[in-house]
């Protein structure tokens, strides 16, 4: 393959990833409905151990070996001295879903969520199937499981306790861990009843009713993180606090520019520095995602590898390299507009629309490229031992992590041993396992266990980035005021020079082809070898922005009040959605577009932002609509800007749908991170490369949103009855619409930029 | 060579170079894991430690140069309890990933060492070297107001991880 090959190639399989991550298996009761669904196995001490199922997964054939070894999920455990314990198969990455699994369980179990135990489960793809986390769909993916799982062991410990009693289990009753006969006035202990429950046969399914939202004791209300008091002691729970007996500490530097090979290094001089142990070349993979080519440096200290680090002199052979420059790329795109490829949809008659048209505005969005960057620096834990190699991670992606180690290394699955460790913060970038594979590739060399620790530099030079990207839009107004068109033509980019890139192509959720009665979507690339990913909300973050402002643009032109002018949208007939072959979840009704859920969190956040009443002077209100990884949300800013563009804003609102809230407050931490996160990258943040160079190197080239920039984030939630989805995504993308319509409602200014930074502005 | 350090009210030794910033000293030489590195230079504050009261970047702390008494967040909590800012971090559940967190409590109590009821201005102003990438200002801000004592104190129902 040459190295153009290998990239497109790295992007298919991160695209792949991506689908995959954000898909959502059908509902697991149909799926699911086998008596194998249950396993039961005795536990030392006399404990009930319940095994189930959460999905069978394609992408783990691979790795699940034969019939007998059934992909089973998580594991409910209650001891003898009452205690439950349930094992959380998910990455922590600061979505709060430890807690929130254990809630989930402990809800339908009716267990005393006080002696509740939430721990983290190994990596084992073989039990539990997938223990990724993307795309918002750890709750949407576990919900049924998980609630079954606490349903049944919940039944099983009554049928326990009814037989003890000789009465009949439709008497008994189950609350915080006990199971009362209020006849009799009789309890017994979930511990106590434990070793019996595990000989009660297990029911089927079917025969297992979930609670109704109305009669949830525990789901809805405020809990805080079940590792909070750990967090705030400064106990070493993330990746980069691994520490082993005899433990060695690397560095590992990569070219510049990606694709970049080591022609030669000064190594000699490198292992003579203090603490350096050894340095060497690894040839790398050649895919971004795995291993690049580069220098690791083995030290005896972080600080050692570090000081060595930065002594480190290579010769760099770029032949392959990307020589990406992105200064060019806006002009490109400019001249790119002039001719529409053949539109990917193409709804009704545009022409007409536009012929018969009483104004027809037109506008040009764009968008820089941006980085991750979560605050916890790249780093894993290697040590092969035993002709198996043992690794600590802080993934969002371990599973696929070990199978990747697997390939790379050629071992078997039970020679690759992951741990899961909590990450400080993932938002896309953690999807990727090349630190993994580096440590993994590092580790093989050394006769020790290996901590490979990127420096904060290594994060901003070697990121999966979000791709930028050019808009050109026309919109059709017609005589009655209503939007009769709409045409977007997105130019990206392209790895493969025809596909765009992982988190480039167009965007759905944000150009729906029901947005007008007549719309025609065209997309044409650029090439680019620097990787892509996903970041937060991928494709919608942006393309909501562009969405969001420009709908406002047209309902200013058509002298309509906004959010009457977005129900209006709302109220049309709906296309039925397309059903892709690979997307079962496509049709399912709590994941698609539901124009009343959209009209009903816009109603809420036009109310709850005081819509339509009289600012004091110079203030701005702006709302946005968002639909984004099956949450429906709507966001207003409110903000003042001075005479030196410098805004403030004063408040921010937030109201979401995502169905039942599982622990409000973790819900409202994420929905006003969300925001923040959107406001951050809306106003400040932009990633440039030259010669296939990222120019920031820390975080004073990058100005992530601090407590003095951070406006007040106000969280309502609309509660129903569809299955929840998740909320790690959702409240990005509406804010910078959000953001610029309230610009232009202060200012009359309209920025069509992102960052606004680009256009004057600060916060 | 050798350095005597006093870290949360214990005399140790460590035999490091000594330019080796506090932050490595603390983290691979007496494993203590909860002073976080970010940035390595001074922009985040997930490394902040106390010195003399006094919050400090450990990342740009040379060993060397170190004089004074250490307060890492391990040494926040007195005879096993937790100081209020740390119970309100708790009990507001101001953390998502929680990377920034111990940094962002030992800024807070410099802060409420200095001024024991800030206002919103002054508490912007000092937590504005710590950043949270995940967005906790909000609950930052309220979670120093109730350690000072100015709100009613919120709890969620607490789970302390058993
Ligand atoms: S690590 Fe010291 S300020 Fe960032
Ligand atoms: S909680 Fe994640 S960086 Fe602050």
């Amino acid at each position: 393959m040459t190295a153009s090959e290998t990239f497109a190639q790295y992007d298919a399989d991160m695209q792949a990833v991506i689908a995959e991550v954000t898909a959502i298996a059908p509902p697991p009761v149909t799926a699911m409905g086998r008596r194998s669904f249950l396993k039961l196995a005795g536990l030392a001490g006399g404990g009930l151990v319940l095994a189930f199922h959460l999905e069978t997964r394609a992408a783990h054939a691979e790795v699940s070996g034969g019939s007998d070894t059934a992909v089973l999920n998580a594991f409910v455990r209650v001891a003898p001295d009452n205690t439950v314990t349930i094992f959380s198969t998910g990455p922590e990455i600061g979505q709060g879903i430890k807690t929130a699994f254990g809630l989930i369980v402990a809800e339908e179990l009716d267990a005393d969520w006080k002696t509740v135990r939430v721990d983290q489960a190994p990596i084992d793809p073989r039990v539990y199937g997938s223990q990724g986390a993307g795309g918002s769909t750890s709750i949407p993916r576990g919900w049924d499981p998980l609630r079954q799982a606490g349903a049944t062991a919940r039944a099983m410990l009554i049928a326990a306790a009814a037989s003890q009693w000789n009465v009949p289990a439709g008497e008994c009753t189950a609350a915080a861990s006990f199971v009362c006969h209020k006849s009799s006035d009789r309890k017994l202990s979930y511990g106590s009843l434990a070793k019996a429950a595990s000989t009660q046969p297990v029911p089927e399914l079917t025969s297992i009713a979930l609670k109704k939202r109305s009669e949830y004791k525990l789901l809805g209300r405020r809990y805080t993180g079940v590792d909070n008091r750990k967090v705030v002691t400064g106990q070493p729970l993330f990746g980069i606090d691994v520490q082993l007996p005899g433990m060695l500490y690397a560095s590992y530097t990569m070219c510049p520019a990606v694709g970049g090979k080591v022609k030669s290094a000064n190594l000699d001089e490198i292992k003579k520095m203090p603490g350096v142990v050894d340095a060497f070349m690894l040839e790398g993979t050649g895919k971004p995602s795995e291993v690049m080519p580069g220098v690791a440096i083995i030290a005896k200290s972080t600080w050692q590898a570090f000081k060595a680090k930065a002594a480190l002199k290579v010769d760099w052979d770029e032949s392959d390299a990307s020589k990406d420059s992105l200064t060019q790329a806006a002009a490109k795109a400019k001249e790119i507009s002039a001719k529409l490829p053949a539109p990917e949809h193409n709804v009704g008659d545009v022409d007409a629309a536009f012929a018969s048209a009483a104004k027809a505005p037109e506008a040009s969005y764009d968008y820089a490229m941006v980085s991750h960057q979560q605050l916890e620096p790249q780093n894993s834990t290697g040590w092969f031992h035993d002709g198996a190699m043992e690794l600590w991670t802080p993934s969002q992606q371990a599973d696929r992590g070990q199978a990747m180690v697997m390939r790379m290394l050629n071992l078997p699955y039970e020679k690759v041993i992951v741990h899961q460790t909590r990450a400080g913060g993932g938002f896309g970038r953690r999807l990727a396992n090349d630190y993994l594979c580096e440590a993994a590739a590092i580790a093989m060399k050394v006769n020790a266990p290996v901590k490979l620790q990127w420096k904060r530099e290594d994060d901003f030079a070697h990121d999966f980035y979000r791709v930028g990207g050019y808009h050109f839009l026309k919109g059709a107004i017609d005589k009655s005021g209503k939007l009769s068109a709409f045409q977007n033509h997105l130019v990206t980019f392209s790895a493969d020079g025809t596909r765009p890139v992982s988190g480039g192509a167009l965007s759905r959720n944000s150009f729906p082809t029901d947005m007008a009665p007549n719309v025609r979507y065209a997309v044409s690339a650029m090439p680019l070898q620097i990787p892509c990913g996903a970041m937060r909300g991928p494709t919608d973050n942006v393309q909501m922005f562009v969405a969001g402002s420009f709908l406002h643009e047209l309902s200013v032109a058509a002298g309509r009040d906004h959010v009457e002018f977005l129900l209006e949208w709302f109220s049309r007939p709906l296309t039925p959605p397309e059903k892709p072959a690979h997307l079962s979840w496509a049709t399912d009704p709590s994941r698609i577009f539901n124009p009343k859920r959209a009209a009903g969190v816009l109603k809420l956040a036009a109310e709850k932002s005081g819509w339509g009443k009289k600012l004091p002077r110079g203030r701005g209100l702006g709302i946005a609509f968002a639909f984004s990884y099956g949450g429906h949300v709507a966001e207003a800013v409110e903000l003042s800007v001075d005479t030196n563009k410098h805004i403030t804003v004063h408040k921010i609102t937030v109201v979401c749908d995502i169905g039942p809230i599982v622990n409000m407050s973790s819900a409202e931490n994420q929905a006003q991170g969300g925001a923040i996160d959107g406001l951050s990258t809306a106003m400040g943040l932009e990633i440039s490369a030259e010669q296939g160079r990222i120019k920031q190197v820390n975080f004073g080239d990058y100005p992530i949103l601090r407590m003095r920039s951070a406006p007040p984030v106000e969280v309502h939630f609309i509660q129903s009855d569809f299955r929840p989805s998740g909320l790690g995504e959702p409240c990005v993308p509406p804010l910078a619409a959000a953001l610029g319509n309230a610009l232009y409602a202060s200012t009359g200014e309209r920025v069509r930029t992102m960052p606004f930074k680009r256009a004057g502005y600060t916060i | 060579m050798p350095f005597q350090l006093n870290i949360n009210r214990k005399s140790r030794t460590v035999d490091v170079e000594g330019d080796t910033p506090l932050l490595w000293v603390l983290r691979d030489a007496l494993d203590m894991k909860g002073t976080k590195y970010g940035c390595g230079v001074g922009q985040c504050g997930a490394c902040t430690v106390l010195l003399n009261g006094h919050a400090i970047r450990s990342c740009l702390t040379p060993v060397s140069g170190v004089n004074g008494n250490i307060t890492t967040i391990e040494g926040l909590a007195e005879n096993g309890e937790l100081h209020p800012l740390q119970q309100a971090w708790v009990d507001l559940d101001v953390p998502q990933c929680g990377y920034c967190q111990g940094g962002q409590i030992l800024t807070a109590a410099a802060l409420l060492a200095e001024h024991p009821k800030p206002t919103d201005q002054q508490i912007a102003a000092t937590m504005n070297g710590n950043l949270c990438r995940c967005g906790t200002y909000n609950r930052i801000k309220a979670a120093i107001h109730q350690a000072a004592g100015f709100q009613s104190p919120v709890k969620g129902d607490t789970h302390d991880g058993i």
